[in-house]
């Protein structure tokens, strides 16, 4: 198997391309304003100030989502040099550090593109590391942290005014949704408990 | 008619009126906050110990928004039943990414935890 690099991964439907904004049009998408802002005209986007307003919103909801999946690169990174996990747990954590570093990639890049300033991940974080002394410990942890960030996407699907975005975010949940079913079922537990997510 | 009006008001009233709001079932509902928020300790959203009383945007060094910041809310049973329906409507400009919960009977339990886990020492070490 080849390796290929993140941006290859970016999905099609996040193609931020001026073309691809433009030719969406309409109250939803990317507002007028937004759209000048991109093309560097800043004239429409100070004419209406609402539009650049909804697309600030956008990029703040981007970097919520981007700050929480810093949090869960550094929480496997913690997992993955713990010493507790197997060689198959560990395989599992570090696929899926690798998909959460994909989706900070693809987050970070749209904010850039949306003309915001991605949040850099935080010096440190808090975990629960003193709690963590078995390799069920440490894929528990993971599963809660894949569970509250499948929620945190889902509460955020809705919000966004521009339905690619709501979109992409929503293709970022089902990844997620799976690292937890796996990590349920790794713990022997039902990997999917429930037949909606809430 | 009158009475009639006046008991449609008040069925439409009591899941708001309903002294049988689970905090247990809240602490699950919580579940749907802790991808971004803790109890004791800030995140990508700030900490939960001690919001009942306080005043929005007060924990010191979680950076909010301008809106959060500036408002003059203060977190009450109310007022987080008001925010956490539709979080967008009651403050705009307000950064958190959460489309709110419609459920009436779902908010009040999750407030009931809220309010119960506020400043207890188990959960909520410094207050
Ligand atoms: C995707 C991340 C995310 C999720 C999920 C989320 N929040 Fe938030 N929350 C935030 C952020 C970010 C802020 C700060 C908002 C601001 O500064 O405008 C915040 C602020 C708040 C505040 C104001 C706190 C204060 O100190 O004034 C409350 C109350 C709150 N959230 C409750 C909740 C509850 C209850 C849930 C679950 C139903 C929830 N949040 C889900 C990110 C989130």
């Amino acid at each position: 198997m080849t390796k290929k690099n993140a941006s290859t991964f970016i999905p099609k439907f996040v193609d931020l391309s001026r073309r691809s904004m433009l030719s969406l049009g309409g109250k939803g998408i990317l507002s007028a304003g937004a759209v000048a802002l991109l093309s560097g005209s800043e004239t429409l986007a100070l004419v209406n100030p609402a539009s650049a307003d909804e697309m600030n919103e956008d990029v703040q909801f981007l970097n919520a989502a981007l700050g929480a999946e810093q949090e869960a690169i550094a929480a496997y990174q913690v997992g993955a040099e713990s010493g507790l996990l197997g060689k198959s747990a560990l395989d599992l954590a570090v696929q899926f550090q690798g998909h959460h570093k994909e989706h900070a990639t693809l987050l970070a890049k749209t904010v850039t593109q949306l003309g915001g300033k991605a949040v850099a991940p935080k010096m440190d974080y808090h975990f629960p590391v003193e709690k963590l002394k078995t390799e069920a410990d440490v894929l528990g942890f993971a599963a809660s942290l894949e569970k509250g960030a499948v929620s945190a996407y889902l509460g955020a699907v809705p919000l966004f005014t521009n339905r690619d975005l709501a979109q992409a975010a929503a293709s970022i949940l089902g990844d997620e949704a799976m690292h937890w079913a796996v990590l349920r079922s790794a713990l022997g537990q039902n990997p999917v408990p429930s037949a909606f997510m809430s | 008619m009158f009475r009639a009006s006046l008991i449609a008001i008040i069925f439409w009233l009591s899941p708001l009126m309903a002294s049988s709001a689970d905090s247990d079932r809240g602490a699950r509902l919580y579940g749907r906050c802790t991808g971004c928020h803790s109890l004791d300790y800030d995140r990508t959203g700030p900490r939960h110990c001690g919001l009942i009383g306080r005043k929005a945007g007060a924990v010191p060094g979680f950076v909010y928004s301008s809106a959060m910041k500036n408002s003059s809310i203060l977190w009450s049973v109310q007022t987080l039943d008001v925010f956490l329906q539709n979080p967008r409507a009651f403050m705009p400009g307000n950064r958190m990414p959460y489309a709110g919960i419609k459920n009436n009977q779902d908010r009040a339990d999750l407030i009931a935890f809220l309010v119960a886990a506020n400043d207890d020492p188990k959960q909520c070490a410094q207050p």
